[in-house]
């Protein structure tokens, strides 16, 4: 009995070393895919308009929602101490530094790894991807790396996106509907936000776009060598819930990292 | 240039099993595949056919052997050198692996696209050529998800074809035809092969029809190979497991010609073999 735990010990751990291993290689494989010519320019496009303006609704209404909750729930909080002023600082740090990328990278991960991490696993299980091989078509260069440039492109720009529209949020919600003052809104808002803190979002930003199409392809890629997802469709449903769960946490955990790193 | 296309040395694979331990699927296996000809690789499911055709194409790689085509080791190559090996290749998957969210014409066009600095109108010249000697006209818009069995199995063919093999490998190619669709798949074999002379490898449990095709027999079993010259050979064998194999996917007429012939085997009232 001890030893069968210790054998599936010892196995799990050997998996998830193999597993992070193929997944360097990856990596490696999809950026070296950007230099293999002839690099799929239409292709690039294609997945820029997928990822990036096909995410635009999801994060334009989350973006509002999220603003507006921040522009009420600061003033209700700073309200108590006097403070209105400072809800402009409070609205554009908060989503600048954090809620813009991380909400942007989860919405992101939902919407369009989760489809393309489907996809990439039906192609391997219908040998779609075996014949690329055989045909000596490169699959990194040809699946991968448009994927990969587009969601390095398009990610950061959403969160752009998600921290204007947020901040017209709590602009509405804080000015608009409690009257907070316009002025000290954008006056605050003005004095507090550093180029510092913008950059800080923007590599948040750019590091979650990689890790979400990183593991969503990833994991669709090899389907068919993750240990225990099962076969056939099975393994594809299996994998897709399983790369969205595994970016998304790994979001979170880069989050606190990066803050801690770059704050 | 020699008279193989392809050999197998001492080549043996493994795979691990759910349970724990090894389950070898061939075990210090040579055999030659010669050039211009057609070989049938045979046996029932499990025996390693699928296996074998993937070790040819590097796509896995053996525990123990080497494997040549025409002359080169390719077990362990990587790279560009891989690259080159299989573009010599041309590839009919089991079930096709035509790109579902590609058309037809895009499917057949793709290695000329991606692997030819050919302009779009020889491209377009080509494979609508293609498409017409494979009755395909007309379909060309079409996606895969549209076609019958038949016609996706025509247009994989199609794609195999474009960059003009020296090997083609067919995995299972008539799973799921009806019988009057799998005579017209195999018909077309033989006439591509005729104008194109390429060495052509069929994996198949579709005994006996593949043999009509067969110039020599392969027959997977335990993890051994059994060569034989041609169709007929495979038939007089004295193995007892070629016997049986041929036995269990030949059926009655078969038999009754080794008793009528032979006298060798013995059947029972019920005509099985005993």
């Amino acid at each position: 009995m001890q030893d069968n735990f210790i054998i599936r010990l010892g196995a799990t751990g050997l998996s998830v070393l193999q597993d992070l291993g193929r997944m360097g290689v990856f990596l490696l494989l999809a950026l070296r895919g950007f230099f293999r010519t002839p690099f799929r320019f239409g292709e690039l496009i294609k997945q820029m308009h997928f990822i990036g303006a096909g995410s635009f609704v999801v994060i334009f209404f989350t973006a509002a929602s999220t603003g507006m909750v921040l522009g009420l729930q600061g003033y209700y909080s700073l309200h108590k101490f006097g403070a209105d002023g400072m809800l402009g600082s409070a609205v554009a740090l908060t989503l600048i530094m954090e809620m813009g990328p991380v909400l942007t990278a989860l919405m992101v991960a939902g919407r369009a790894g989760s489809a393309i991490c489907a996809e990439l696993g039906i192609m391997r299980i219908s040998e779609q991807i075996d014949a690329l091989d055989c045909m000596a078509i490169d699959p990194f260069r040809y699946l991968i790396s448009p994927k990969f440039l587009a969601a390095l492109i398009t990610v950061p720009l959403l969160t752009v996106l998600f921290d204007v529209v947020g901040i017209a949020g709590g602009y509405i919600a804080g000015v608009k509907l409690m009257g907070v003052n316009s002025g000290s809104f954008f006056e605050g808002m003005r004095s507090s936000v550093t180029n510092h803190d913008i950059r800080l979002g923007v590599i948040k930003s750019f590091v979650f776009g990689l890790l979400v199409i990183w593991i969503c392809t990833g994991r669709g890629y090899y389907v068919h060598l993750i240990r225990g997802a099962g076969f056939g469709a099975e393994s594809v449903s299996r994998v897709t819930t399983q790369a969205v769960v595994l970016s998304s946490i790994s979001v979170l955990v880069f989050d606190y990292l990066l803050t801690a790193v770059l704050l | 240039m020699s008279d193989t296309a392809i050999e197998f040395k001492g080549v043996t694979k493994s795979f691990d099993k759910k349970n724990g331990g090894r389950q070898v699927i061939l075990d210090q296996v040579d055999f030659k595949i010669p050039r211009g000809r057609t070989t049938v690789i045979a046996g029932g499911s499990g025996q390693g056919k699928s296996v074998t055709l993937k070790l040819i194409l590097g796509l896995m790689q053996p525990d123990e052997g080497q494997i040549l085509v025409n002359g080169e080791g390719v077990a362990g190559i990587r790279g560009l050198a891989l690259e080159r090996l299989r573009t010599r290749f041309g590839v009919l998957f089991q079930g096709a692996a035509l790109f579902d969210s590609l058309s037809v014409f895009e499917n057949v066009a793709l290695p000329l696209r991606e692997r030819t600095a050919k302009r779009e109108g020889e491209i377009r010249e080509q494979v609508m050529g293609t498409l017409a000697e494979l009755e395909l006209v007309g379909h060309e818009d079409k996606f895969p998800a549209q076609l019958s069995g038949g016609m996706r199995k025509r247009v994989g063919l199609a794609r195999a074809l474009q960059l003009k093999p020296e090997i083609m490998l067919f995995d299972e190619p008539t799973t799921g035809l009806d019988p009057v669709m799998t005579r017209e798949i195999y018909q077309l074999f033989a006439r591509t092969q005729e104008q194109l002379g390429y060495t052509s490898v069929i994996v198949s449990h579709d005994i006996p029809k593949v043999f009509n095709l067969a110039d020599q027999v392969i027959v997977l079993n335990q993890g051994q190979m059994d060569v034989f010259a041609s169709p007929e050979a495979i038939q007089w064998s004295d193995e007892p497991h070629i016997r049986r194999f041929v036995g269990t996917t030949m059926g009655d007429i078969y038999q009754s010609r080794m008793v009528e012939g032979e006298g060798s085997i013995k059947k029972n009232e019920q005509g099985q073999q005993i």
